[in-house]
């Protein structure tokens, strides 16, 4: 059976905050900043945002493209690790405004910034065994950066949707692969509002390890190479780990460039990778082949080998295109009105 | 609001479904139990288009205990593109946008919490677009 994306939407805040805004607050060095991480800005949920809220509208724009009934959706997976709640699902209440309830499994992902593809990969399992005809798989991050700290730049917010399904599909996925081990490079614990992380061990041993091995496996499994795609996207925590994890697997600048919103966008965590594929999929003509991977921490990497079909021309212009999404109708907050935004100001009881 | 009022809401909150009476046609948002046009007693259910205009606005300086956080924010009368006119309040809007006949579409927001281990309430609020 050939299985793969039926409808696919995405959803980003409209405020953002410049890089400057932030380094000028810690007497950091901007232009040092926008350099090696290759940002520019990043975007920020309004306080009436979460992982919920962006999480509806991206579900909202895939089934537009989708042209199908919600009810006719099995599953809905939504993977973050910024769920509103500790103990409530973020799911049932994305499947309750979609109209998806009640027949219908539901469960959220958590797996750092690889959650969102996680979902992707278990629906196409589940559409591929016969168990469900539709599944909703979406990444979403209202990501937490630490006062000061250098994620503080990066962390930013929100979500991309895919229906996956066999049947008039708008990109195939013709193969998937995993790749994790247990490394401690990124994590949360309980209670604790912001993420701690291990540096520069964040790299070699842990983004690029893990990209690298996905993406190899993959390569061979399906026995082609880099020239053989005229897009590839790879988890963006900043500019600089996608476009050099690209070149080191051989991809070039120009296969790179379309899905690369990290530089205006920051890292949207779960988000990331799925949003890149978007903005990929707004604009590919069928046939195109497009690679993606996607990276967690702790640590792993979901890679996917997808081609476009004839029914993309007539989706692509159902639902808001990521680049305008983007670009358009920006909102620029100074540090105080995001310090307020992101609930950094401890108010009196 | 007590959770299980706002749980009773979801389908107008959530879906935007509004009564449509069968015998004039005449689309109430929220559902009504008579049509104040026909007399009429049944409906159908129709999801509405989430796009409208505004009709008018304000902007709510003082707001109650749950908004204290958000005030001072903009409410708006909005004319839905089906018909009825709905009160809600207005987000990201841009200096220039929150005037008279502003296209707008209603977006999936939180509208208010009870106290950071309460409830979360999810609603729309209108945006400019």
């Amino acid at each position: 059976m050939t299985v793969g994306i039926v409808g696919y939407g995405a959803h980003l805040p409209r405020h953002r905050i410049k890089v400057e805004e932030i380094a000028k607050v810690w007497g950091a060095d901007a232009p040092s900043y926008k350099k090696g991480l290759e940002l520019r800005e990043k975007s920020v949920p309004a306080p009436d945002q979460d992982v919920i809220t962006l999480a509806v509208e991206a579900a909202r724009n895939a089934l537009a493209r989708a042209q199908i009934g919600a009810q006719e959706i099995g599953a809905v997976y939504v993977g973050s690790e910024s769920h509103p709640y500790a103990v409530k699902p973020t799911g049932t209440v994305v499947a309750e405004a979609i109209g998806a309830v009640p027949n219908c499994h539901c469960a959220d992902f958590e797996f750092a910034c690889k959650a969102g593809s996680e979902a992707m990969f278990v629906c196409t399992g589940l559409v591929k065994s016969g168990y469900i005809k539709y599944g909703l798989a979406i990444g979403a991050d209202t990501s937490q950066g630490a006062p000061g700290d250098a994620l503080e730049y990066s962390a930013s917010a929100g979500a991309a949707a895919y229906i996956m399904g066999s049947e008039n599909l708008v990109a195939t996925i013709d193969l998937q692969h995993s790749f994790m081990t247990d490394t401690p490079d990124f994590w949360r614990r309980e209670y604790q509002h912001y993420p701690q992380h291990a540096g520069r061990y964040t790299g070699e041993p842990a983004y690029f390890k893990h990209t690298l091995g996905a993406s190899k496996a993959l390569l061979e499994k399906s026995g082609m190479k880099p020239a053989d795609f005229d897009f590839a996207v790879f988890h963006q925590p900043n500019g600089k780990f996608p476009m050099r994890v690209g070149k080191m697997l051989g991809f070039k600048r120009e296969q790179l460039e379309t899905g690369w919103l990290v530089p205006l966008l920051g890292n949207t965590y779960s988000g990331a990778s799925p949003l890149g594929l978007t903005a990929i999929l707004d604009i590919a003509k069928p046939g195109n082949k497009i690679f993606m991977c996607s990276y967690g921490s702790g640590s792993g990497s979901d890679a996917f080998i997808l081609t476009v079909t004839d029914r993309i021309r007539e989706a692509q212009d159902r639902a808001v295109k990521t680049r305008k999404l983007l670009d358009e109708n920006k909102i620029y907050l100074e540090y105080g009105e995001y310090a307020k935004f992101r609930k950094k100001i401890l108010k009196a009881e | 609001m007590s959770s299980p009022r706002s749980w009773r809401h979801y389908p107008q909150r959530y879906r935007y479904e509004a009564a449509v009476c069968t015998k004039c046609g005449k689309v109430h948002f929220p559902p009504r139990l008579i049509c104040d046009a026909c007399k009429g007693r049944e409906f159908t259910t129709k999801t509405m288009a989430r796009t409208g205009k505004i009709l008018t606005h304000t902007i709510v300086r003082v707001g109650p205990s749950n908004f204290a956080d958000q005030s001072p924010f903009a409410v708006a009368v909005v004319e839905m593109d089906d018909g009825p006119r709905i009160t809600c309040q207005v987000a990201d809007w841009n200096q220039g946008q929150l005037t008279i006949g502003q296209k707008v579409r209603l977006e999936f927001r939180k509208i208010y919490d009870e106290g950071a281990s309460g409830i979360i309430n999810y609603g729309y609020k209108a945006v400019p677009i």
